[in-house]
C-alpha cells in the first residue's frame, strides 16, 4: 500500500483528471484510457524513453515529452492526439519499419501502424537504403540473437543489468546507426558473461531474441502460434516459487515465460525455470 | 570480489604499466579482509568508473589501439563489467579496436570548411605516401585548414594546421606541437575575451598576473560569493555555447541547492564545425579559464571544478592541465585556495572523439564512465548534473566573461552589445574571407561588418550563403548581411548565432555537396539512443545523397519535412533537435536547387 499520495489535477486532451502524485503520463493516460503506444517501456524495467513513441504534447514544451517517464505536475495541458503528435509516432514507426524487421512485433505494435498509416517504403528502395540485416546469432541451444529484428529498445540490457539480473553480459556497443547490442568484444555467447537466464528474450518485443525451439520451428515452418496452449504453473526447482506459463504445441514446451505482474519474478525467471523444461517431457 | 565474469585475454606489460599509472592509488574495489569481512563492494566501483575514460586512453595512447586484452585488465582493476567497457569504447572515434599496423593515425578534417581547401586531395596524397588515414569531422582549424589530428602511439597527439604531405611527416617525427594560435586582432584595445590571446605566454602564471590575472579573483573574494551572482545577473551574461540560458540564473540555482558536494565544469568540447573560439583562448590564455572556474567554485559552493576538453584538441588539453597545475603549486587551486581557507581544485579530462559529448547531460554520462548518451531533461545539471549532483556547467567562452564582469561589475558590462544583448561575442570567421579567425565583436554588429573586419570577400568572391550558428545553425542569403547579430534579432528571424560560426560561402562552392556533409556529421556523430536521430540522420543524409546524384527535389519534399519534424519534435536532446536547421534554411534559400 505505502504512503497516501496526494492527487495533482492535470488536463489531457481537454479533460481535466486527477492521478496521484509520482505518477508519470503515461500512468495517466492509461488511467483515463488512453491507449498509448510504447515499444522501449514495460512495467518491470525501468523506463529509458528512447524509442519516442509515445511522445505527447504538453503545453509550454518546444518539444514533444515521453509519457513514459515525465511525471505528471499539477496544471500540466496534455495533448495526446495533435498532428505534431501523429506525426513523430507515424514517422518513428516509419523510421523502424525501413529498417528493421517489424514482422514478429506484437499485434498491437501492428495495429498502432495501421493507425498512423505507416508507409516505410517512401523511406526509398530497401536495398538502396541502410537498414541492420544481418544473420542471426545461432551460438547455442537454448537462444538465438536474430539483431536484424533489433529496434535497440534497451529492455535487454536492463533486464541483464540493473532491473533484473546483475549480470551485465550485454550493453549497447558502437554509436549512432551502427550502436548495437553486444557482449563485451563481440565475443560469442557461451564465451561471455551470459548465464543463460532468459530474462533478455522475456523483454524483447520484436522477436529478435528468441527461444532456439521457436527460431527452429519458424525455419521449419511449423511454429503456430494459434494452436499453443499456455499452462500456468509453478517452478518445480526450488522453493522460491516462481510461475511458469509453459507454451506447448503439439504436446511439446516451445518456450516457457513468466507473468510480468508475478509478485515472485516480475516476469524474470533463472536458466533452470526457463529452458530447464526436458525432464518434463522424458 | 563481485560477481562479474572478466574475459581471458592477457594484457601486455606496457598496457598494465601505463593503465596501472592513471588508476595508482585507487586500490581494489572490494577487499577481502577475511574469510568473513569484505569492504568495499559496489558502492566504492561505481565512484571509481569515472576513471574508466581515461583507463581507454592510456591504453590507447600506450599500445595504439583498445586491445580485448587491455580493456580485460581495466574492467577488473575498476570492476566495470566488460561489456559494458566494450560499449563505452566503442562510443569514440579516437579509440581504435584493431591491431594498429604502424605507429601513428592522421585524422585529417574532411569537413565543410576544410573540404573547400583541398582535404579530399590530401587524404589521397596521405594514403598515397603510406600514412594510414581516418576522415574526421570538423577539428576546430576551420581559419587554417586543411587540419590534422596526429595520433601517435607512445607520443603524445599533434594537431597540424595548413597540412601538406611533408608538413605531417614531419610532424609525425617530432616532439613538438604545431603552430601557435594566430589571433588577427592581436594587440586591439578593443578586446576583453581575447585580450591576452597572443600577447601573454600562455604558460607562465607570473605572465598572465602581469597582465591583469587574477584581479577578478582578488574582487570576487572581496565581495563574495553572492555579489559574485548579483552582478553576473546584473550584467545580463548568457551563455555562449548555443542556448543562451542566462548565466547568473543558472548559478544561483546551484548555490541555492541544498545537496552537497557541488561541481563546476567547463564544457571546453568544442565540437560545432565551424567552431575554433574555445581552442583560441584555451591555447592563448589558459589560466584565464581556470581563475573563472575558481570564482564559479567560490560563487556556487563547488569544491571541485572539471574542464571537459575534447579529444581533438591535445594542446588545449595540455595548457588547461599546465595551468591548472602551476595554479595549484602557487595556491590558487587545492585544499586552502588563495588562503581563504575553502576548497577547489579542478581536474582536466579528455574526451575522445564524440560531438554528442558537448550536449551537458552527455557530456557527465561521459566524465563518469559511461556511454556519452544524453539524459533526458527534466532534471536539469543545476539540480541533478554530475554524479547526480548538483552541477553549474559552462562553455569556455562563456565562463571567460565572468572575469570582466567580477572586475568591472555587471552595470559596466550590460553597457556593452544592446539591451538585450550585452557584452562581447566571438565569432569564428571562416570561409572566403581574406583573413579567416576568431573575433571579438559588440554584440548588434551586422553580419556584413563581421564580414567585413575579416578583411571582406576573397578577390572574385561574392556571397552565395553564409553558415550562421554551425551545423546546428543556418544558411542565410548575401541579403542578411545587414542582419544585426544579437540574440532577439536572430531568434526573431528564425536564427540562432548558436556557436558564433560565420562561414562564407562563395559562387564557386558546392553548396549541394556541403548540406549533404552536414547531414552526414549529423549521422556520424548521432549516439545512437533515440530513434527520431538514429534513423532519421541516415535517412536525411540518404535524401541528400540522392538529390547530389540528381534526385527529384519535387520527391524528396515531404519526406524531409516530415523527418525534420521528428528530429525535432521527438528526439532526446538538441543534436536531434537541430540536426535538420541547416538543411531545411538550404531549401528555403533554393540552394539544393528546385522549389523552395
Amino acid at each position: 500500500m505505502g504512503e497516501p499520495r496526494s492527487l495533482v489535477e492535470l488536463t489531457i486532451d481537454g479533460n481535466v483528471v486527477k492521478v496521484p502524485e509520482g505518477s508519470t503520463i503515461l500512468d495517466a493516460c492509461r488511467r483515463e484510457e488512453i491507449d498509448t503506444p510504447t515499444l522501449c517501456w514495460a512495467s518491470n524495467l525501468t523506463p529509458v524513453n528512447v524509442c519516442r513513441v509515445c511522445v505527447v504534447e504538453v503545453e509550454g514544451s518546444r518539444v514533444l515529452v515521453p509519457s513514459c517517464s515525465r511525471p505528471v505536475e499539477p496544471g500540466m495541458v496534455v495533448s495526446t492526439d495533435s498532428e505534431r503528435v501523429r506525426t513523430s509516432r507515424r514517422m518513428v514507426y516509419e523510421l523502424l519499419a525501413s529498417s528493421v524487421e517489424m514482422d514478429r512485433a506484437d499485434a498491437s505494435v501492428h495495429a498502432w501502424m495501421d493507425n498512423y498509416g505507416v508507409r516505410p517504403e517512401r523511406m526509398g528502395d530497401r536495398e538502396e537504403i541502410a537498414t541492420v540485416t544481418q544473420p542471426p546469432k545461432v551460438q547455442d541451444e537454448l537462444y538465438v540473437r536474430d539483431y536484424e529484428r533489433c529496434i535497440l529498445c534497451y529492455k535487454c540490457v536492463q533486464a541483464c543489468g540493473d532491473d533484473a539480473q546483475h549480470t551485465y553480459a550485454i550493453a549497447t556497443a558502437g554509436r549512432g546507426f551502427d550502436a548495437h547490442i553486444s557482449t563485451e568484444s563481440d565475443v560469442a555467447l557461451p564465451d561471455s558473461a551470459c548465464v543463460y537466464c532468459g530474462n533478455c528474450i522475456g523483454v524483447c518485443p520484436t522477436g529478435a531474441l528468441v527461444f532456439r525451439t521457436e527460431f527452429d520451428m519458424r525455419a521449419d515452418g511449423t511454429w503456430d502460434e494459434d494452436s499453443q496452449e499456455v499452462t500456468t504453473t509453478v517452478c518445480a526447482f526450488c522453493g522460491v516459487g516462481c510461475n511458469l506459463e509453459l507454451h506447448v504445441q503439439d504436446n511439446s514446451i516451445v518456450k516457457v515465460t513468466s507473468p510480468a505482474d508475478h509478485s515472485v519474478t516480475n516476469g524474470h525467471l533463472c536458466i533452470k525455470g526457463r529452458f530447464g523444461w526436458q525432464h518434463a517431457q522424458s | 570480489m563481485p560477481d562479474l565474469r572478466f574475459g581471458t585475454g592477457e594484457p601486455t606489460p606496457l598496457e598494465v604499466a601505463a593503465v596501472d599509472a592513471v588508476v595508482s592509488g585507487v586500490g581494489p574495489a572490494t577487499v577481502a579482509v577475511d574469510e568473513r569481512l569484505v569492504v568495499g563492494g559496489r558502492g566504492r566501483a561505481a565512484e571509481r568508473r569515472n576513471l574508466l575514460l581515461p583507463a581507454l586512453h592510456a591504453l590507447q595512447d600506450a599500445a595504439g589501439w583498445i586491445s580485448p586484452g587491455g580493456l580485460d585488465h581495466v574492467c577488473r582493476v575498476l570492476e566495470v563489467p566488460p561489456a559494458e567497457a566494450y560499449g563505452v569504447a566503442t562510443f569514440y572515434h579516437l579509440f581504435s579496436h584493431s591491431e594498429p599496423a604502424v605507429d601513428s593515425t592522421v585524422h585529417v578534417c574532411d569537413d565543410i570548411a576544410c573540404r573547400s581547401v583541398g582535404a579530399l586531395g590530401l587524404v589521397d596524397d596521405l594514403r598515397s605516401a603510406g600514412h594510414q588515414v581516418r576522415s574526421s569531422p570538423c577539428l576546430g582549424q576551420c581559419e587554417r585548414g586543411p587540419a590534422v589530428l596526429v595520433q601517435r602511439t607512445g607520443a603524445v597527439d599533434l594537431s597540424v594546421a595548413a597540412a601538406s604531405v611533408a608538413g605531417i611527416g614531419a610532424a609525425i617525427g617530432s616532439s613538438m606541437s604545431s603552430s601557435p594560435v594566430v589571433l588577427p586582432q592581436a594587440g586591439s584595445g578593443s578586446l576583453r575575451l581575447l585580450a591576452r590571446v597572443g600577447v601573454v605566454d600562455p604558460a607562465s602564471l607570473d605572465d598572465y598576473r602581469a597582465h591583469g590575472g587574477y584581479a577578478a579573483m582578488e574582487a570576487a573574494l572581496e565581495i563574495g560569493p553572492d555579489a559574485v551572482i548579483r552582478e553576473l545577473t546584473a550584467s545580463g551574461l548568457s551563455g555562449r555555447g548555443g542556448a543562451a540560458f542566462p548565466t547568473g540564473v543558472k548559478w544561483r540555482a546551484v548555490a541555492d541547492q541544498v545537496g552537497r558536494p557541488r561541481h563546476v565544469v567547463c564544457n571546453a568540447d568544442e565540437s560545432e564545425p565551424g567552431t575554433f573560439k574555445d581552442r583560441t583562448i584555451m591555447e592563448g590564455d589558459p589560466f584565464a579559464v581556470v581563475e573563472a572556474m575558481t570564482i564559479a567554485g567560490f560563487a556556487v559552493g563547488a569544491e571541485q571544478g572539471w574542464i571537459y576538453v575534447r579529444g581533438e584538441y591535445p594542446e588545449a588539453a595540455a595548457g588547461l592541465a599546465g595551468a591548472a597545475d602551476a595554479a595549484r603549486a602557487a595556491g590558487l587551486l587545492g585544499s586552502d585556495v588563495a588562503g581563504t581557507g575553502k576548497r577547489f581544485d579542478i581536474e582536466v579530462r579528455r574526451g575522445a572523439g564524440a560531438y554528442i559529448c558537448g550536449e551537458e547531460t552527455a557530456l557527465f554520462n561521459s566524465i563518469e564512465g559511461y556511454r556519452g548518451e544524453p539524459r533526458n531533461k527534466p532534471p536539469f545539471p543545476t539540480t541533478h548534473g554530475l554524479f547526480g549532483e548538483p552541477t553549474a556547467v559552462n562553455n569556455v567562452e562563456t565562463l571567460v566573461n565572468v572575469l570582466s564582469i567580477v572586475r568591472d561589475g555587471g552595470a559596466a558590462y550590460a553597457a556593452l552589445g544592446t539591451e538585450r544583448s550585452p557584452g562581447t561575442r566571438l565569432f569564428c570567421v571562416s570561409g572566403r574571407v581574406v583573413a579567416p579567425g576568431t573575433y571579438e565583436h559588440e554584440f548588434g554588429v551586422t553580419l556584413g561588418d563581421v564580414v567585413a573586419a575579416a578583411g571582406g570577400l576573397v578577390d572574385g568572391s561574392e556571397v552565395r550563403a553564409v553558415l550562421l550558428g554551425g551545423a546546428a545553425g543556418s544558411f542565410v542569403g548575401p541579403d542578411r548581411m545587414d542582419l544585426p547579430l544579437t540574440l532577439e534579432a536572430t531568434r526573431e528571424a528564425g536564427l540562432s548565432l548558436g556557436s558564433g560560426v560565420v562561414m562564407v560561402f562563395d559562387q564557386n562552392d558546392d553548396i549541394v555537396d556541403t548540406v549533404r556533409r552536414i547531414a552526414e556529421f549529423f549521422r556520424d556523430e548521432s549516439c545512437g539512443q533515440c530513434v527520431p536521430c538514429r534513423v532519421g540522420t541516415v535517412r536525411q543524409e540518404e535524401v541528400l545523397v540522392r538529390l547530389g546524384r540528381g534526385g527529384s527535389f519535387h520527391d524528396e519534399r515531404d519526406l524531409l519535412d516530415d523527418l525534420g519534424s521528428v528530429m525535432r519534435d521527438a528526439s532526446i536532446c538538441g543534436l536531434g533537435h537541430t540536426a535538420s536547421g541547416a538543411v531545411r534554411s538550404a531549401i528555403d534559400l533554393g540552394l539544393l536547387g528546385g522549389v523552395s
